[in-house]
């Protein structure tokens, strides 16, 4: 009913461009956008209001009483949750962890395609397979070459005599760095495609002035290069940190959390407590602090970098 | 631009290094797809099959229901990618053509969507479609893949507007079309090709999404393909690696034929997207 209102509310506040010249769309273009704006409001503005009020009752899946108001019980308890934190501290390493080499890997792939070599083709074909695979694939796919005895990783290590015998995605210590190099490679590609995307934008007569004048490569990348290239790599950055931190289905079929919960992502954790453990509310104030959690990291990030661009 | 010898020879070594890392995992699925049970049981496993077999295809057929969730999957995915265009190309208009404050809001919802676990959504989105009786149902999931893929497609189209000049429009409606007619008859057909490459990536996000089609389907009839490939792994985490890297092999093969068709227009919608008027 609210979302019925809110529509209401806000066709009006539309101008009326039949006022402006030159404007072919008049009369408010509100039944142009009400297709599209119902499905939005209803099944995903109204569901993210919901969830964050659910966060403050004790919502439970099956349950025959009325749900009640709890105020912030949901949060103190949360507090408190060390199990929480502790998957909350692996979601930080994992996000960092995965986002880092993954824009570094990109960016050096991004500068070869930029180059005139002769392989290009080959590796913009290949960097297709991991952004077009599902996640679940991707997952099935590296268990495999991780498998202790059948994969190609213990195999490769064997012929080179340096052990081989490890089982990756059960060990406590190899495990999350398992995750994480899958991780990269799979968010590689839309990072490399993005930075390409920048690099193809950049003045190339610039370039060719500094590379007369004489500056170097990492000269001219730094002085060049980077700044028309900073936008784009702030935006993808930051959706990649985004996308990393709410991840789930990886890891999922990976390794399901474990070994002893040392892959259990923050999303892995609500999921778990919402759909296995039937906790609506105390899954949904998970999903609030994550929230907060990433609009804050984001907001230092990008204040953080605009600042410094300001400077240099 | 001059490069050196020596700065040539390490670029193409560091492009041969990259090849190899994205490479590998995929072409190591596809060899133990074709790998007989007694290859994959012993130890020293090589890179190409001993003894190639298509038992494990036949046998991946057999342990699960992969045709049926396939099927699921497809229709799940069509839907949502036909409804979603229909839907957002209006807007999408709207929000090229437009400098309204909804056409702003719309944007900008575009951008904080992207910033939501889907935790915090799929709570109470399993609540309201429990009571709209959509839980367990393919049209239920077609429903949140809709709302899923608008913001990409509402980028992605709105891009594509804008590539569009709006004199044409302008000058047809000098020439007294209406607007419906304009946009039906002037501005769809430039979009056509946009429109087909955003379908195609709703398409393609639909097929491969994970996490809805879990938490949403629990008859086992209903389920789509990224659902039933993980049923291939044991709850002890044992999986018959056989079957499992076929079927996981056959899965991929839509998403990668679709987007090799579509890989260019992504790029370009993204980029057109990105570049503001």
């Amino acid at each position: 009913m609210t979302s019925v209102t809110e529509v209401r509310r806000s066709a009006p506040r539309a101008p009326d461009p039949g006022r402006r010249p030159g404007r072919v769309v008049g009369h408010g273009p509100w039944f142009l956008v009400l297709p599209a704006l119902l499905p939005i409001l209803v099944l995903s503005v109204g569901p993210l209001l919901y969830g964050v009020l659910l966060a403050f009752t004790d919502a439970q899946s099956g349950r025959t009483e009325p749900t009640r108001w709890i105020g912030t019980l949901n949060f103190r308890d949360l507090l408190h949750d060390t199990l929480f934190w502790e998957s909350f501290r692996i979601g930080l390493v994992w996000a960092v962890g995965v986002t880092v080499p993954q824009f570094l890997l990109a960016l050096g792939l991004a500068l070869l395609l930029d180059q005139d070599l002769k392989l290009r083709w080959a590796a913009r074909a290949l960097a297709i397979i991991p952004w077009a695979m599902p996640e679940v694939v991707v997952g099935i796919m590296w268990r495999i070459v991780y498998n202790p005895d059948a994969g190609i990783l213990n195999e490769t290590l064997r012929d080179l005599g340096l052990g081989g015998d490890r089982d990756w995605l059960s060990g406590l210590a190899t495990a999350l760095p398992a995750v994480i190099v899958v991780g990269v490679w799979a968010g590689m590609p839309q990072t490399t495609v993005a930075l390409l995307a920048g690099l193809q934008n950049t003045p190339r007569e610039l370039h060719e002035a500094a590379a007369v004048d004489g500056a170097g490569a990492w000269r001219r990348f730094r002085t060049v290069t980077w700044p028309a290239l900073r936008p784009i790599a702030l935006a993808i950055t930051a959706l990649n940190l985004i996308w990393n931190f709410n991840s789930f289905a990886l890891v999922y079929v990976l390794t399901q959390g474990g070994p002893g919960g040392r892959t259990r992502l923050p999303m892995l954790f609500a999921y778990e407590e919402a759909f296995r453990y039937g906790q609506f509310g105390y899954a949904a104030a998970m999903g609030c602090v994550m929230v907060a959690a990433v609009s804050i990291t984001l907001a230092v990030f990008l204040v953080g970098r605009l600042r410094g661009g300001e400077e240099a | 631009m001059r490069t050196t010898t020596g700065a040539r020879v390490g670029q193409y070594a560091a492009l041969l290094a990259y090849l190899v890392f994205l490479a590998f995992p995929f072409l190591w699925l596809l060899s133990t797809a074709f790998k007989p049970p007694s290859e994959l049981a012993g130890l020293h496993p090589t890179w190409i099959p001993q003894d190639p077999t298509l038992a494990n295809f036949r046998q991946a057929f057999d342990e699960q229901p992969l045709l049926r969730a396939a099927l699921n999957s497809l229709l799940a995915a069509l839907a949502a990618a036909v409804v979603a265009v229909v839907v957002a190309t209006p807007m999408a208009y709207v929000m090229a053509r437009h400098r309204t404050g909804l056409a702003r809001a719309a944007t900008g919802w575009v951008v904080v969507s992207q910033a939501f676990p889907f935790v915090l959504l799929i709570i109470p989105l399993f609540l309201v479609l429990k009571n709209l009786r959509l839980i367990d149902s393919v049209p239920g999931l077609v429903l949140v893949y809709v709302v899923w893929a608008l913001p990409f497609a509402l980028w992605m189209l709105a891009g594509y507007v804008r590539a569009v000049p709006a004199e044409l429009e302008e000058a047809a409606a000098v020439d007294g079309a209406g607007r419906l007619r304009i946009l039906v008859s002037v501005t769809a057909p430039l979009l056509a090709p946009g429109i087909v490459a955003t379908a195609l990536f709703a398409f393609i996000t639909a097929w491969n999404e994970f996490f809805f089609a879990l938490v949403l389907l629990k008859t086992a009839e209903k389920q789509t393909l990224p659902v039933v490939l993980t049923h291939f792994i044991g709850a002890e985490g044992v999986a018959d690696l056989g079957p499992l890297a076929a079927a996981a092999f056959l899965a991929t093969l839509p998403s990668l034929v679709v987007f090799a068709i579509i890989q260019r227009r992504i790029t370009g919608g993204m980029l057109a997207g990105a570049v503001k008027s």
